[in-house]
């Protein structure tokens, strides 16, 4: 009976959860094809002219570019400088290594509004910030770790056995990664890779500390669109939100087909299932 | 540890340094270098002749700056409390998997990734004074004004809420479901009720955990930034210390200042993790006494 009422209040603090969430969201949605919308539960008539306002009006395709690229950026860098070393420290025993896995948790422990405006700073000094440049350089702060993190227990899980057999039989260093790591890790860089997309597109901090005018991610545009409140239109505001959240939707989809949703937040432990 | 090991001897050669140097070049060149850098530069203030403790002599004195940090806390606080209570609660009670468990997981997740600039629009809409729920309150005659619930300290800690919960507890339920089942069916097996099997067992096999989750929801929501401003009333109730900091350095333009205040927010955060690191350890002490000899 009372295991019964747990079970009970666990589904409905879950519906609930879901409901207000899918309330938040709709909201976005609705406004975004509202013709005008005030204080009624509904908007009396629907238009699309909002979409084509905002892609006009936001500079949309440009921001869409940039923050594409700056993605792609990212997730290339941090794959490329965070494969060798999740290696390093899947498979080498030194002494320096529990400080080196700190050294690179805390850039993910730290918030990085603590970190960002320090690393703003020094990157407005050195002629970045306002950049694309500086952006790429300040959101890879915490990717390369994630990128490490993630990497990691997928290296973990390849035998050992398998490159000793391969070096056994006379495979250069270059051929044991190129036959048997890279294919036996594709999983793991796709999955690093996908997480580190959706993780960029939807970084603000770091992002908004370091753009400029022209180098603007989705999220940093739409916020500042925000408060030119007044100015704008609400509607077509929610309408560039409705298009963030088709981007970073489309993403997570994709990713969801190769993750566990369990993988996008860190385990307490070194465990994994 | 490291040191019990026979094999502990170093195993790194030219190729394995090779490889770990990019990124350790990266994390010390784009994160130690800077915030060395900035603490350096909160020491070096703008104005010429001041001492080089003026920015944080100037923070400390300055009722509103410094109340940031109390208005942080306050709202860091309750939410950490509220996100760790409820995400045990259904961790807990989740822990032997329940149905749809990969699509609630999965749902559980969208506000991490959609972002909370995208979070907070909404909450503007759907908790706002016309929002739908005081449409739907006012409707159903349950109430006569609209609830004020965004633009105060209300909605942030509702952003905030959102935001951490699902980190929370994605993180409690990888844990508590890491625990050994067989230690609660032996106790059940000895006449423990489901409360005395919580408290006596499987909480203090929790609590390490626990205590980690707390730390890092508090951390973040420490450092609150864009939903204290989108759902706060940033020149106000909500002003946080982020805001601070972020307001010295882009409007008024004093990166030294910024940077005091930002060392500032990094040691309040640094100040309250080694609370709960000691608290955890003490805890931990408790738990292996609770357990008995090994």
């Amino acid at each position: 009976m009372r295991g019964r009422m747990w079970r009970l209040a666990i589904y409905l603090f879950l519906l609930g959860f879901i409901l207000n969430l899918l309330g938040i969201v709709t909201h976005v949605v609705v406004s975004s094809f509202a013709k005008r919308w005030f204080g009624k539960p509904l908007p009396p008539a629907f238009t699309t002219d909002w979409f084509a306002y905002a892609w006009r009006e936001f500079e949309l395709p440009h921001v869409l570019f940039i923050t594409l690229f700056i993605a792609m950026a990212v997730v290339l860098i941090a794959l490329a400088i965070g494969f060798p070393a999740a290696y390093v420290l899947a498979r080498r025993n030194f002494n320096a290594k529990p400080v080196l896995l700190l050294l690179y948790f805390l850039p993910l422990l730290i918030p990085q509004m603590t970190y960002g405006i320090p690393l703003a700073t020094t990157l407005y000094g050195f002629g970045v910030g306002g950049t694309v440049l500086g952006v790429v350089l300040a959101v890879l702060v915490p990717m390369v770790p994630l990128a490490v993190f993630i990497l990691l227990p997928f290296f973990e899980q390849i035998s050992l056995n398998l490159e000793w057999s391969a070096q056994m039989l006379g495979a250069s260093r270059l051929q044991i990664f190129r036959r048997i790591l890279l294919p036996l890790m594709l999983p793991g860089i796709l999955t690093a890779g996908l997480l580190v997309l959706v993780n960029t597109i939807s970084n603000f901090e770091l992002a908004f500390l370091l753009a400029g005018g022209g180098s603007q991610t989705l999220v940093v545009a739409l916020y500042y669109n925000v408060f030119a409140g007044g100015v704008r239109p609400v509607y077509s505001i929610d309408a560039m939100a409705v298009i963030y959240m088709c981007t970073v939707l489309s993403v997570l989809l994709v990713a969801l087909r190769f993750v566990r949703p369990t993988q996008m937040v860190f385990r307490l432990d070194g465990k994994r299932d | 540890m490291a040191r019990i090991r026979s094999d502990s001897r170093s195993e790194l050669d030219l190729v394995a340094i090779l490889c770990l140097a990019p990124s350790l070049l990266y994390v010390l060149a784009m994160f130690v270098y800077p915030f060395l850098y900035g603490i350096y530069i909160s020491l070096q203030p703008k104005k010429p002749g001041a001492g080089i403790f003026a920015n944080y002599v100037a923070f400390f004195s300055d009722a509103y700056q410094y109340s940031t940090i109390k208005t942080t806390f306050m709202l860091a606080l309750p939410t950490t409390v509220a996100v760790v209570l409820v995400a045990l609660f259904l961790a807990y009670g989740m822990r032997r998997g329940i149905w749809f468990e990969r699509t609630i997981t999965t749902i559980l997740v969208l506000p991490i990734s959609l972002g909370v600039v995208f979070l907070s629009e909404g909450i503007l809409g759907f908790y706002g004074h016309n929002g739908w729920l005081n449409q739907l309150l006012i409707a159903a005659g349950l109430i006569e004004n609209p609830l004020e619930l965004t633009h105060n300290s209300i909605g942030v800690t509702f952003s905030l809420f959102m935001q951490n919960f699902p980190f929370c507890f994605l993180m409690l339920l990888g844990y508590i479901s890491g625990i050994d089942p067989s230690l609660e069916s032996s106790a059940r097996m000895l006449g423990a009720g489901p409360w005395t099997i919580f408290r006596r067992v499987m909480f203090p096999l929790i609590a390490p955990g626990l205590i980690i989750a707390f730390a890092l929801v508090f951390v973040m929501s420490f450092a609150v930034f864009p939903s204290a401003v989108m759902v706060g009333q940033p020149a106000g109730s909500t002003r946080t210390i982020s805001i601070a900091a972020y307001q010295q350095a882009f409007e008024q333009y004093d990166m030294s200042y910024a940077s005091a205040i930002a060392v500032i927010m990094g040691l309040c955060q640094l100040a309250a993790l080694v609370l709960i690191v000691l608290v955890r350890r003490r805890m931990t002490i408790a738990t292996t006494m609770g357990v008995g000899k090994r």
